[in-house]
C-alpha cells in the first residue's frame, strides 16, 4: 500500500513554465483524476511521477517520504507503473514477449520460454484478455494493443498506477472492461492517476479530480461533480452546450452507396446521405466502421458495390477519383494518415490540392499560403503562422488542418473518422461547428465515433454496424445509447474472435 | 506537451540569427572552416588552379547527389547510381562505336539507358513493393553486369559530345559548369514542382500523402528515373574526362553521393533536405581529399578522415534535431 503525494510541484522548459506549485495526495485504493485541455500540464505532471521529469521546485513524496526519481526504471523499482497515451509496445513482437519486456525470464542466459509464457498468460488473465501469446502485436488493433499495455504494467505489481488517456482508443465495452480491472485494483489498494478527456468516464471510475488549467491547479473537487461545473473549471468559462448540432434543411442526396461488399471485412453496405446531413456511424471497435469510410473513400479497394458522389460514380481504390468526386477523408490516425507532421501548416493544407492548382507543374506555392491563410482564419486554427510545422499544434488544431484540406479542395461529402479523438473539450466544440458549418454550406458528413453521446447528438441519422454490416438505421432524435448498443451487439458471431 | 509554446518572439537579436544560421548549417561552417585551414596550411590549397581541380573532383559525385536527394527525400534509398553512371556512359560509347550512331544521338540514349534503369527501380519500390534498398541493391549488380556484357570488360572510346561534358570551355571546366546547371535543374525540381514538393510529403508521411490522393506510385518511379538520369549525366561527366567509357567507372561512387547527400542535411527517414545541403556535403568531401592530397596525408588515411566527417556531420545533425524537438 502506497500514498503518492506531489507537494508544490513547478516545471518549466526553458523559458515556458509548464507546471506552477501544483500539490495533490492520492490515497491507496482510490483513483484520482486529472482533467484539463491540452496543454494543461497533466502529461507533464504525471510523468514527474513517473521518473521521465524530474520538478524544478517541489517533492514527490510515496508513503510521506520524499523520493528521487531520476529515469523511470527508479520508477519502477518503487512500484510506480505507467500506461503512457502512446503506446510503447514492440509491432514485431509477440504478445507474451511484450508484456514481459525488459523483464524476460532466462535460464543460463537463454530465454526461458515456458517461465515466460506462464508469466505473461498470468499477466493476461489478470485483466480477462484473451490473446494468443505468440501472436505479433503489430497484427492486433489499437484497443487490444492498448489492453497489453496494461496488462504489461501490471505485471509488475505495481502499487501506483498511472493511466494517461487508456480509453481514447477503446471501444464502451472495453471501457467497461478497463474499469472493471480498475475496481478490482482499488479493492486491492492500488493508488491510481488516471487522465481521461471523457467526462462522462468520472463519477464511474474516479474519486477525486485535480482541474488543470496553464499549468495550475484550479480546484480539487469530488469525482462526482457535474459535467458543466467540471467543463467550467476547466475551460475558465462554461461551455453551454457540449454538443451545439445546427439542423438545417436537408437538399439532394450527395452520397449514395449500395451493396457495398468486401471479403471478410464488409458486406452487403447500403446507405445514403443527403446534403445538410450528418450520418453517424456507430458500433463496436472491429465492426468495420473505418473499412466503410476507406472503402468509400478509395483508400482500400473492395470486390463489388458502387459509391455514387454528387452524381459521379467513384471506382474502387482510386484516392484522387473520390477527391475529385468530392470526397474528403479525415482518418482515424491524424499522426499516422492525415498529416504530414514535418511539414507546415501550409503545405498539409494544399496537400490534396497540390497538383489540381499546379500550372505547367508548377506547384502555386503563392497561392497556397495565401489559401491557408485565409482557411485557417475561417476555421480559427491557432498558430504562429502558416510556415510553421504541424507538429507543434494541439490535437484539436491538427484536426482542424486536415479538415482545412477538405475545405481547400471543396470536399462536399466529409468523411470523418473518430474526428473527435485526443482531442480537449473546447477544441472539440469547435469540430462541431466545423460540421455544423459543413451541412449549413450543403454539404453532407459520414461521421464515425466510438463515444455514443458524440453520435446521439451530432448526427440526424445513425447506421449501426456490426459484424460488417449495417445491423440497422436509427433516427436520432429517437435513438438512445440502448437502443444503439443493442444493434452494435447483434450477429457478433462472425467476428466473436478478436473482440472480445 | 502538446502546446510548444516556442517563444519566437520578435525580439530575436541579430547574435540569435547568426547562431540560429550556424547551427543549422554546419557543413557549410566546416567546410568554410576547412578551407580556412587549409589555406593556412598551405598557400598552394587557394590558387585558381586548385579550386577548378576540387570542382572537378566534386562534379561527379555531386550530380548523382542531386538525383540521391529526390531518393532520399522521398525517403527511398538508391545504391545503383554508380552503376547506372557506368552503364549510361558505356551505352553511349558502344552505339556510337559499335552501332555507328552519331555522338548526340549516342550521348541521348545513354541518359535515357539511365532514366530507364531508373524507373525500372522505381517500378520495382512501388508496384512490386521491394524495399528500395533491395531492388537498388540488386541493380546494382545488375547494371554493372550489363556494363560489362555491352563493353565484354574492355574500355571503350566515347563520342565528342559525350568528351565536351569533360573538357573545358576556355578555362571553365565543363564538368563544374554541368554541376551547377543540373544542381538548378535539381533545386527547381524540389522546390517549385508539384513533383517535387509531393516528394516531401511522401517521404514525410507516405499514407497521408496517399490518403491525400497524392499519386505516390507514380511519383515513386519518377524520383528513380530522375535518379537514374541524374547519375547517367554523371556517368557522362566521368566518361568524358577520360574520353573513354570503363566498365569498372564509377565504382562505390554510390556511398560518396549517399555521404554528400547526407552531411548536407538531409534525414534517411525522408521529408527532410535540401540541394543546397548537398552541394555543401560534395564540396565538402571534395575539399577533404583535395586537401589531405596536397599535406601528402596517404590515401588509406583519407578514407579513415572521410569516414569521421560522415559520423561527426550526422551526429551534430541528429544532436541539434534532438535538442530543437525537446
Amino acid at each position: 500500500m502506497t500514498t503518492v503525494a506531489l507537494e508544490n510541484v513547478s516545471k518549466s522548459f526553458g523559458p515556458v513554465k509548464v507546471i506552477e506549485d501544483v500539490s495533490f495526495t492520492v490515497e491507496p485504493g482510490t483513483v484520482h483524476v486529472l482533467l484539463g485541455e491540452n496543454g494543461a500540464g497533466k502529461s507533464t505532471l504525471i510523468k514527474m511521477i513517473a521518473g521521465i521529469h524530474q520538478p524544478d521546485t517541489g517533492r514527490v513524496l510515496l508513503n510521506g517520504e520524499p523520493v528521487t526519481l531520476t529515469d523511470p526504471r527508479a520508477a519502477e523499482r518503487h512500484g510506480i507503473a505507467t500506461i503512457h497515451q502512446e503506446l510503447n509496445l514492440v509491432p514485431s513482437l509477440s504478445v507474451a514477449e511484450n508484456v514481459l519486456l525488459g523483464r524476460l525470464p532466462t535460464k543460463r542466459g537463454l530465454i526461458d520460454s515456458r517461465a515466460m509464457r506462464q508469466q505473461a498468460q498470468k499477466a493476461l488473465d489478470r485483466i480477462g484478455l484473451k490473446v494468443r501469446l505468440d501472436r505479433r502485436v503489430g497484427e492486433l488493433g489499437i484497443a487490444q494493443q492498448q489492453l497489453i499495455e496494461i496488462a504489461k504494467a501490471l505485471s509488475i505489481d505495481a502499487s501506483v498506477l498511472i493511466l494517461d488517456e487508456p480509453t481514447a482508443a477503446l471501444s464502451s465495452t472495453e471501457t467497461d472492461q478497463l474499469f472493471e480491472i480498475m475496481e478490482t485494483l482499488k479493492e486491492r489498494g492500488v493508488a491510481m492517476i488516471f487522465i481521461s478527456h471523457h467526462l462522462d468516464e468520472l463519477p464511474r471510475i474516479g474519486d477525486n479530480v485535480s482541474v488543470l488549467r496553464d499549468g495550475k491547479c484550479v480546484a480539487v473537487v469530488p469525482a462526482s461533480t457535474e459535467e458543466a461545473e467540471l467543463v467550467r473549471l476547466m475551460v475558465g468559462r462554461s461551455i453551454e452546450d457540449q454538443f451545439p448540432r445546427r439542423r438545417g434543411t436537408l437538399g439532394e442526396t450527395l452520397l449514395e452507396v449500395s451493396d457495398l461488399n468486401s471479403a471478410g471485412t464488409l458486406s452487403n453496405i447500403s446507405f445514403s446521405v443527403r446534403a445538410g446531413e450528418v450520418l453517424g456511424i456507430a458500433g463496436l471497435v472491429g465492426a468495420g466502421r473505418s473499412e466503410v469510410l476507406r472503402a468509400i473513400a478509395g483508400a482500400d479497394s473492395y470486390d463489388s458495390g458502387t459509391v455514387i458522389v454528387d452524381g459521379t460514380k467513384v471506382p474502387p481504390g482510386r484516392i484522387p477519383r473520390a477527391i475529385a468526386a468530392g470526397l474528403g477523408l479525415v482518418p482515424e490516425d491524424r499522426k499516422a494518415q492525415g498529416l504530414v507532421l514535418g511539414a507546415t501548416v501550409a503545405e498539409n493544407i494544399g496537400l490534396a490540392t497540390l497538383f489540381r492548382r499546379a500550372r505547367a507543374g508548377l506547384a502555386d506555392l503563392r497561392g497556397q499560403r495565401e489559401s491557408a491563410q485565409r482557411i485557417s482564419e475561417q476555421l480559427r486554427i491557432q498558430m504562429h503562422s502558416v510556415d510553421q510545422q504541424v507538429k507543434n499544434l494541439s490535437g484539436g488544431n491538427q484536426q482542424k488542418v486536415v479538415f482545412g484540406r477538405w475545405s481547400l479542395a471543396n470536399s462536399r461529402v466529409m468523411l470523418l473518422d473518430e474526428p473527435t479523438r485526443g482531442v480537449d473539450v473546447g477544441a472539440k466544440v469547435e469540430i462541431y461547428q466545423l460540421i455544423n458549418e459543413v451541412t449549413e454550406n450543403g454539404g453532407a458528413v459520414v461521421m464515425v465515433s466510438s463515444e455514443l453521446p458524440e453520435v446521439l447528438a451530432m448526427s440526424d441519422r445513425i447506421a449501426v454496424m456490426s459484424g460488417g454490416q449495417i445491423t440497422g438505421e436509427l433516427d436520432a432524435s429517437t435513438a438512445t445509447q440502448d437502443s444503439v448498443m443493442t444493434l452494435a451487439v447483434k450477429n457478433v458471431d462472425d467476428t466473436s474472435e478478436e473482440t472480445a | 506537451m502538446s502546446s510548444t509554446t516556442a517563444s519566437t518572439t520578435g525580439t530575436t537579436s541579430t547574435w540569435d540569427k547568426v547562431k540560429h544560421f550556424l547551427a543549422s548549417n554546419g557543413a557549410l561552417v566546416g567546410l568554410v572552416g576547412l578551407c580556412i585551414l587549409l589555406f593556412i596550411a598551405t598557400p598552394v590549397f587557394l590558387t585558381g588552379p586548385n579550386l577548378l581541380n576540387v570542382g572537378i573532383q566534386a562534379a561527379t559525385v555531386a550530380i548523382m547527389a542531386f538525383g540521391m536527394t529526390f531518393v532520399i527525400v522521398a525517403a527511398g534509398i538508391d545504391l545503383s547510381v554508380g552503376s547506372m553512371a557506368a552503364l549510361a556512359g558505356m551505352v553511349s560509347a558502344y552505339t556510337f562505336a559499335t552501332s555507328g550512331w552519331p555522338g548526340p544521338i549516342a550521348l541521348i540514349a545513354g541518359l535515357l539507358a539511365g532514366g530507364l534503369i531508373g524507373a525500372v527501380n522505381g517500378f520495382a519500390n512501388a508496384y512490386f513493393r521491394l524495399p528500395s534498398f533491395i531492388a537498388t541493391l540488386a541493380m546494382l549488380s545488375i547494371a554493372r553486369g550489363l556494363t560489362l556484357v555491352i563493353s565484354q570488360g574492355l574500355p571503350l572510346s566515347t563520342p565528342e559530345s559525350v568528351n565536351f561534358l569533360g573538357s573545358s570551355l576556355g578555362p571553365v571546366p565543363m564538368p563544374i559548369v554541368v554541376m551547377i546547371l543540373a544542381g538548378a535543374a535539381a533545386a527547381f525540381i524540389l522546390r517549385y514542382t508539384a513533383i517535387g514538393r509531393s516528394m516531401y510529403a511522401i517521404g514525410g508521411n507516405m499514407e497521408a500523402a496517399r490518403l491525400a490522393g497524392i499519386p505516390v506510385k507514380k511519383i515513386q518511379v519518377t524520383v528513380f528515373a530522375l535518379s537514374g538520369l541524374f547519375s547517367a549525366l554523371a556517368g557522362m561527366v566521368l566518361a568524358g574526362r577520360l574520353n573513354t567509357a570503363s566498365p569498372q567507372a564509377a565504382t562505390g561512387y554510390e556511398l560518396d553521393a549517399i555521404a554528400a547527400v547526407v552531411i548536407g542535411g538531409a534525414s534517411l527517414a525522408g521529408g527532410v533536405g535540401k540541394i543546397t545541403g548537398t552541394v555543401v556535403g560534395a564540396l565538402l568531401l571534395a575539399v577533404i581529399r583535395n586537401g589531405l592530397n596536397i599535406l601528402n596525408v596517404s590515401s588509406f588515411w583519407q578514407q579513415v578522415v572521410i569516414g569521421v566527417v560522415i559520423a561527426v556531420a550526422v551526429g551534430m545533425d541528429v544532436m541539434r534535431r534532438n535538442e530543437a524537438s525537446h
